[in-house]
């Protein structure tokens, strides 16, 4: 089934009765040449690219819960290419170009909007750092602009300029920054990925994995044993449990990230906004609500939930950066646990284990990577080799300390990126 | 979450500060794979996790808090400086 305007029109005016369902509920068979752990956005964009690019059609991804529950359900929608160092950088640039063509490629409205990013700077340091972020930017081919302080004025004049702790001088405008919505990116996978023959099985939680002679075998699940010649862990948040069936420890420690919803407003603002110094980040969803977030609680947690002191800071940032906001009353709050690595980067890599892939590690940068991690990871499966995007995203570049992706500057500590 | 130090009671989250797990030191100064282990790998365990936390803005001592990361539960703090149990 194809979505059109001329579609919506017809099914609006015939009562909404020729919807079907978008995806197959198939049984687990007994075995697949590829069987992905994890329904999440990355897990069925693996699946989705394992099909369209490779023509590899049996395999199944393996969710314990239901598609798109998880991380890509927890998370503030935020879509981005403005790294600087080698290996971030021409990932998330691929991964931005992807977004891109979503929705005309999965036929399915992503609501990819590419409003604006704005990352504000307070001091000549800072500023001299954002310069240098955005030549690398524009070196990779993604598009940046410094803005002085009436520039930012210009766009954002709702903010508090004259401040007396952190007074506004600028900042860096990604006008291809943006965001989207995050069920939809989950849902507009999974569709494709099923119609090309992909198997997404629900409520099949992965209870071990089965290596022979340093060879993986398969899997066992809730729902039976499963024969696999490959598979592949996509299950950050629960990296460490799910490595662990196979015999691994990860590099990665889980920490919990909270974010916060108002009620729906009236449009107010337009773009992305990053106050860096405040740790606070916001943009207004179409639905109204202002989302926003701050730092990590900085302790490890599976809990989905954060403590009070966190939840204060964001709240002192946000009134700090705009006053106005002190109007609005929070509707929600969450917390999504997050695969926080000793250099704040990812892992898109092969195992010690014949056929046993990994991809994990995302720290708080997720859901923008969603459509180049599966482009990248299903590259590794089918044909044995790093796509170019994510060659230097390696699992074992801790060991050796070469390649290390230390985006923030802050060094070797987990929760500390 | 409050933690209750051994020299302060118990006290606000926000005078410590998570220090890392708490785990073993190889012996050897060279490298070798269990710097790698020590410094990068974890357990990371989704239930009772044993950590170094530092009470910065209190009596500046080191702590290790065994804690459980599914419900935030405290179930001891003990001073880093008698050692791990």
């Amino acid at each position: 089934m194809r979505f059109s305007g001329l579609r919506v029109l017809r099914e609006g005016l015939s009562g909404n009765k020729g919807w079907g369902p978008q995806w197959r509920d198939p049984a687990p068979k007994p075995a697949y040449d590829i069987v992905i752990i994890g329904g999440g956005g990355h897990g069925l964009s693996t699946a989705y690219y394992l099909a369209r690019e490779h023509g590899l059609k049996n395999v199944a991804v393996l969710e314990k819960g239901y598609l798109g529950g998880g991380n890509v359900g927890r998370n503030t929608t935020i879509v981005r290419a403005n790294y600087i160092l080698p290996g971030n950088s021409e990932f998330y640039s691929h991964s931005l170009k992807l977004w891109e063509g979503l929705e005309e490629e999965l036929n399915y409205n992503v609501m990819h909007s590419q409003r604006g990013l704005i990352n504000l700077f307070h001091s000549d340091g800072q500023r001299d750092a954002f310069v240098r972020r955005g030549n690398a930017m524009r070196n990779q081919g993604d598009d940046a602009e410094l803005l002085d302080r009436d520039g930012v004025r210009k766009h954002l004049p709702y903010l508090d300029f004259d401040q007396g702790r952190y007074p506004i001088h600028g900042g860096l405008l990604h006008r291809r920054g943006g965001t989207a919505r995050h069920d939809a990116v989950a849902w507009g996978y999974a569709r494709g990925a099923s119609d090309r023959g992909v198997d997404l099985i629900q409520n099949c939680e992965v209870t071990g994995i089965d290596v022979e002679g340093g060879k993986v075998t398969g899997v066992q699940t809730s729902r039976g044993a499963i024969k696999a010649r490959k598979v592949a862990i996509v299950t950050a948040g629960r990296s460490g449990q799910v490595a662990a069936m196979a015999g691994m420890r990860l590099p990665i420690e889980s920490q919990v990230l909270q974010a916060f919803v108002t009620e729906g407003l009236k449009p107010v603002i337009d773009h992305v906004v990053s106050f860096g110094m405040g740790h606070f980040y916001i943009s207004q969803s179409d639905k109204g609500g202002l989302v926003f977030g701050g730092d990590l609680d900085f302790y490890p947690s599976y809990a989905q939930r954060g403590n009070l002191p966190t939840a204060e800071h964001v709240m002192e940032a946000a009134m700090t950066l705009m006053p106005a906001i002190g109007k609005a009353r929070v509707l929600r709050s969450w917390g999504g646990i997050m695969d926080m690595t000793p250099d704040g980067s990812p892992i898109i890599d092969k195992t010690d284990i014949d056929g046993l892939y990994l991809d994990c590690g995302w720290c708080y940068g997720g859901f923008k990577a969603v459509p180049g991690s599966g482009f990248a990871l299903a590259h590794l499966i089918a044909t044995g080799r790093p796509h170019d995007s994510a060659a230097k995203l390696r699992l074992d570049r801790f060991r050796d300390g070469y390649g290390l992706m230390d985006e923030e500057g802050t060094g070797a500590q987990h929760h500390l990126h | 979450m409050r933690l209750t130090c051994p020299r302060c009671g118990s006290r606000d989250l926000r005078e410590f500060t998570y220090r890392g797990a708490a785990l073993a030191r190889p012996d050897s100064q060279e490298w070798s794979p269990a710097w790698d282990d020590y410094l990068h790998l974890r357990d990371n365990p989704a239930g009772l996790s044993t950590e170094y936390w530092y009470h910065g803005l209190g009596c500046a001592a080191f702590l290790i808090v065994q804690r459980d990361t599914r419900t935030h539960e405290v179930h001891s703090v003990t001073l880093a400086a008698e050692g791990r149990t």
